[in-house]
């Protein structure tokens, strides 16, 4: 369709799209531009900074000072790469914990009688209006030594000493299952709830027990909301800062949280641009397959 | 057709599911309501926390500045959110629309620290104070885009014929828009809105990066004072917090509770 | 009347202005052609409509028909040719400065505003004063009878309603020209035939030029003055129902409208009679038959064409008929009751099967005539149309 050019449509595409790229797509060359700087004594506290005063020399001299130093001690010392492994570790695993302990809870939503379907969805999006922070601090008070666990495990006998799970990577998991089960949960259930009751009956009229019915019918059908639940959840915790700082304890590598402390505790922004750099490329892999998955979807559907 | 069993298992999953969904924030509240120091010890029942809180003006003011925030960015995000996904349906080509369209999605799953740490580096480079607008601008911008989403998903299925049906009766495409589209997507608009509204009250971790004087927020006030450890007092501000969203949400709910009654009592008419 | 060889059409001395060449069209499409890409919607066509007639677009989905609504709306911008309205180019005029006005397949209703509102909104974009505004939204809901509802939402109407206030709506400006798009699609069967007299009588009542897009055979036959059968977007036969129905000019639009047996024959002799062509041909079984062109075509001797049947001009009958001509023996295979009539599925040869309908004028336990029972199908000498092959 041929559009005129006009002020009218400059402005339109123009006020949100320079938005973005001055608030969204320039800082990323800043955070890039500074991963190749060097950490100093000063305020903001690396160097070169560039001097529109000096022109082209300036310009080549500034260039000139610019290496990939920061990238390869993130190669050198351990604590980074261990922290980006870590941090997949910890969002694969907890990814996998969600959805053992969502598919079920989405999976009896949708067999819910119609009219109370609304109130229970309500019910699992109403912790995500709550503050993400208290609903972490309030685990502290579970799962520390002489916390409500603790407490109801020594009272039931199944435990005679406290069981240490604050400051642990445990208590991570715990959070992170806690905090992003409603991300889980809300595509399961609107996949699941999408499944035509017949379809299982024909698959029971056809001779399938019940649960090879599931298996083979309920199953791959809940595989789009098992994907996206799956990508809602590891993609955010994959980067957590709360979570691991408040439950986690000092052995707890999280690559959120190592690149907080560098950048707040260690001063050293050019490092903490690059960890920045690279967990950004490292979660390009996986937006990259689900946006290609989704397109699929849309092609397939409709 | 046959009403679907409710087995004793989904019925199990339901149960176990809320109660760990729920009992967390539960016994936060109840034990804000305890007399003892000792968070997880019940020492009778006492309100001296929430009196104390009130005596602080710490928390109030932190509430206050986080406020401001909130419905400066979160309205500056509804138009600017919105304008973005009528740009996205509506603009049709125009050269860098793929960039547009991955600016839009991507602030939606980039790790909050590095939103953080890249506006504030953008802020440093500019030399502007950090402070209440610099926070205002980060949320604004991310907040946009999850307007943005909300506001595409109802152009996705809104009819197009009634713009056109607007410019055959005589409007321009802009009296269209004032009278027509407008008031049809209010909705998701305002749900939009209510979105950003929350993602900025509740935000930390962009906060902290992009705050200065003038710019502690709840979240950071709240933070710094998990860190010195667990305290009645955050029990007492968590579960005002946890209240004041209950209550809103109940009234959502109610009044969607009602427009469905609306509607169906709508169809009754219409079918009659 | 002079122009017309002959017609079936009986109204047509009453109103039909195409035939009159004094008279001036009030729509005209000059060689208009639109693309999208590369796919041709419409292809340089031309065609025109007179004052006060009820124009139906009639064709399959994705023939152009509702691109040529488009286009006289201005949703639509052409790629060649140009549009007259009353005389005055159109074509760059948009859709909010022309004096046409169009009822949308989905009604397309503003569901944030009442059924006033809504009739009155082209009326409050004109500036009109609210006295005024009033005064005609009332007269038109009086008009198409929605009294009791004029506070309603769209949501809390019927769809017959819905359809009424958007009939409405679109009146309220009275355009120049009032296009239907698939009007009442949305309606079930009882009342979609209801509404189309409706339509009709207002249309009458109004005198105004009414343009309906409509995949409906039917309705284009009940409703309107002229059918234009499209096809890929070009234009196969302009003429009156009755016209397209007894006397199409081609295969595609006989087999279009209603319902047809077509049968392979060989051209004997043609005598010329007036401005048609009255032939004598035989079947592949040596069976004589007769046949009629409805002008002067390129049919000779020798060629092979195609016999246009409709099924309720063939007779069956056990016994077989008189004379030598315009019949046929086979074997019935199958019998389509569809209550008031049957249509018999009868084989003649190995691959031809001709279809005769037959009202029931018995009861069905004293049918006559059933499965595997030899028949004699007739027809009268002027019922066969000749085609092309």
């Amino acid at each position: 369709m041929g559009k005129k050019f006009s002020l009218g449509r400059l402005a339109f595409i123009g006020t949100p799209y320079f938005w973005l790229l001055i608030f969204f797509l320039f800082p990323f060359f800043i955070v890039f531009k500074i991963s190749l700087s060097d950490l100093a004594v000063a305020q903001p506290p690396y160097v070169p900074n560039f001097d529109f005063s000096e022109g082209w020399n300036g310009l080549l001299l500034f260039f000139s000072q610019l290496d990939i130093e920061n990238y390869t001690f993130l190669f050198e010392d351990s604590l980074y790469y261990k922290s980006y492994l870590s941090s997949l570790q910890i969002a694969l695993l907890s990814t996998l914990l969600t959805l053992l302990i969502g598919f079920p809870i989405a999976y009896a939503m949708s067999k819910a009688p119609k009219r109370f379907q609304a109130l229970l969805l309500m019910l699992i999006i109403l912790p995500f209006w709550t503050s993400f922070l208290i609903r972490v601090y309030a685990w502290i008070g579970i799962l520390k030594p002489e916390g409500f666990l603790n407490q109801a495990l020594l009272w039931l006998g199944i435990i005679d000493k406290p069981l240490i799970i604050l400051n642990t990577n445990i208590a991570v998991y715990i959070g992170i299952v806690y905090s992003y089960l409603p991300f889980m949960v809300l595509p399961l259930y609107a996949s699941l709830e999408r499944i035509d009751m017949s379809l299982i009956e024909a698959a029971r009229d056809l001779g399938c027990s019940a649960l090879k019915a599931f298996w083979v019918v309920t199953l791959p059908l809940a595989v789009p909301g098992i994907i996206a639940g799956c990508f809602l959840v590891f993609i955010p915790a994959i980067g957590e800062f709360v979570i691991p700082d408040v439950l986690g304890g000092s052995e707890t590598l999280m690559i959120g949280k190592t690149l907080w402390t560098e950048f707040f505790n260690n001063r050293d922004w050019p490092v903490a641009s690059a960890v920045a750099v690279i967990l950004l490329l490292l979660l390009l892999i996986p937006i990259l397959w689900f946006q290609k998955f989704q397109e699929k979807q849309m092609e397939a559907g409709t | 057709m046959k009403v679907t069993r409710f087995t004793w298992f989904n019925a199990t999953s339901l149960t176990l599911g809320f109660a760990f969904l729920y009992l967390p924030i539960l016994l936060l509240v109840i034990f804000s309501f305890n007399e003892s120091k000792l968070v997880t010890v019940w020492g009778g029942f006492s309100t001296k926390w929430y009196q104390q809180l009130w005596e602080n003006s710490v928390y109030l003011d932190a509430a206050l500045v986080t406020l401001k925030i909130a419905v400066v960015s979160s309205t500056m995000a509804a138009i600017l959110g919105t304008v973005s996904a009528l740009v996205l349906h509506r603009a049709g080509r125009f050269r860098g629309r793929t960039l547009f369209s991955g600016m839009i999605y991507a602030p939606l799953v980039m790790p909050e620290v590095i939103t953080g740490l890249s506006l504030l580096l953008l802020f440093v480079a500019a030399g502007v104070a950090k402070g209440f607008w610099t926070i205002s601008l980060a949320h604004i911008t991310f907040s946009m885009c999850y307007v943005t989403v909300v506001v595409s998903s109802r152009l996705v299925t809104f009819d197009r014929s009634l713009e056109e049906a607007a410019l055959d009766l005589g409007c321009t495409p802009f009296t269209a828009f004032l009278q027509v589209t407008l008031p049809v997507i209010a909705p998701s608009v305002i749900s939009g809105w209510l979105l950003a509204f929350t993602l900025s009250m509740d935000d930390l971790v962009i906060a902290s990066f992009t705050t200065g004087p003038g710019g502690t927020t709840l979240p950071i006030q709240l933070y710094s004072a998990i860190r010195r450890g667990v305290s009645p007092e955050i029990n007492a501000i968590s579960s005002i917090l946890v209240g004041v969203v209950t209550i809103a949400v109940v009234i959502a709910a109610i009044s969607s509770h009602q427009a469905e009654r609306r509607r169906a009592r709508n169809e009754h008419l219409a079918n009659s | 009347m002079t122009t017309a060889a002959k017609s079936y059409d009986s109204v047509s001395s009453e109103f039909s202005p195409w035939t009159d060449s004094n008279a001036t069209p009030l729509i005209q499409f000059q060689n208009v052609t639109k693309r999208y890409g590369d796919f041709v919607a419409i292809d340089n066509l031309s065609l025109d409509i007179y004052e006060r007639e009820f124009f139906a677009l009639l064709g399959p989905s994705g023939c152009g028909k509702t691109t040529m609504m488009r286009l006289l709306a201005g949703f639509e911008g052409l790629t060649e040719g140009r549009i007259l309205l009353g005389g005055k180019d159109i074509s760059h005029i948009p859709p909010n400065q022309r004096p046409v006005n169009m009822m949308f397949q989905s009604y397309a209703l503003f569901p944030h505003m009442n059924v006033e509102q809504n009739i009155g909104f082209g009326l409050k974009q004109e500036g009109k004063s609210k006295a005024e505004i009033k005064d005609r939204v009332e007269e038109l809901i009086q008009l198409v009878q929605l009294q009791q509802f004029t506070k309603r939402k769209p949501e809390q109407l019927s769809g017959g309603q819905r359809q009424r206030v958007a009939l409405a709506r679109s009146l309220a400006k009275k355009p120049k020209l009032l296009l239907l798009d698939e009007p009442l699609g949305a309606l079930d069967k009882k009342l979609r035939e209801q509404t189309q007299f409706e339509l009709m009588n207002l249309q009458e009542q109004l005198g105004m030029t009414f343009m309906i897009v409509t995949h409906d055979q039917e309705e284009a036959m009940t409703v309107a003055s002229r059918i234009a059968v499209m096809s890929k977007g070009e234009l196969v036969q302009v003429d009156t129902p009755a016209q397209i129905y007894e006397a199409p000019k081609s295969r595609y639009v006989a087999d279009f409208i209603g319902n047809v047996n077509f049968i392979g024959a060989t051209v004997d002799s043609i005598a010329i009679n007036k401005d048609a062509q009255e032939i004598e041909a035989t079947l592949s079984n040596n069976t004589l038959v007769n046949a009629t062109t409805t002008e002067i075509t390129e049919i000779k001797q020798g060629d092979s064409i195609w016999l246009s049947l409709r099924p309720e001009k063939i007779a069956v009958d056990k016994a077989e008929p008189e004379g030598d001509r315009n019949k046929l023996k086979g074997t019935v295979i199958d019998i389509g009751y569809v209550g008031n009539v049957s249509t018999y599925h009868v084989q003649i040869a190995e691959d031809v099967i001709v279809k005769a309908q037959r009202v029931n004028r018995n009861r069905l336990r004293n049918r006559q005539i059933t499965w595997d029972d030899e028949v004699w199908l007739h027809w009268n000498e002027d019922a066969a149309l000749a085609l092309d092959k």
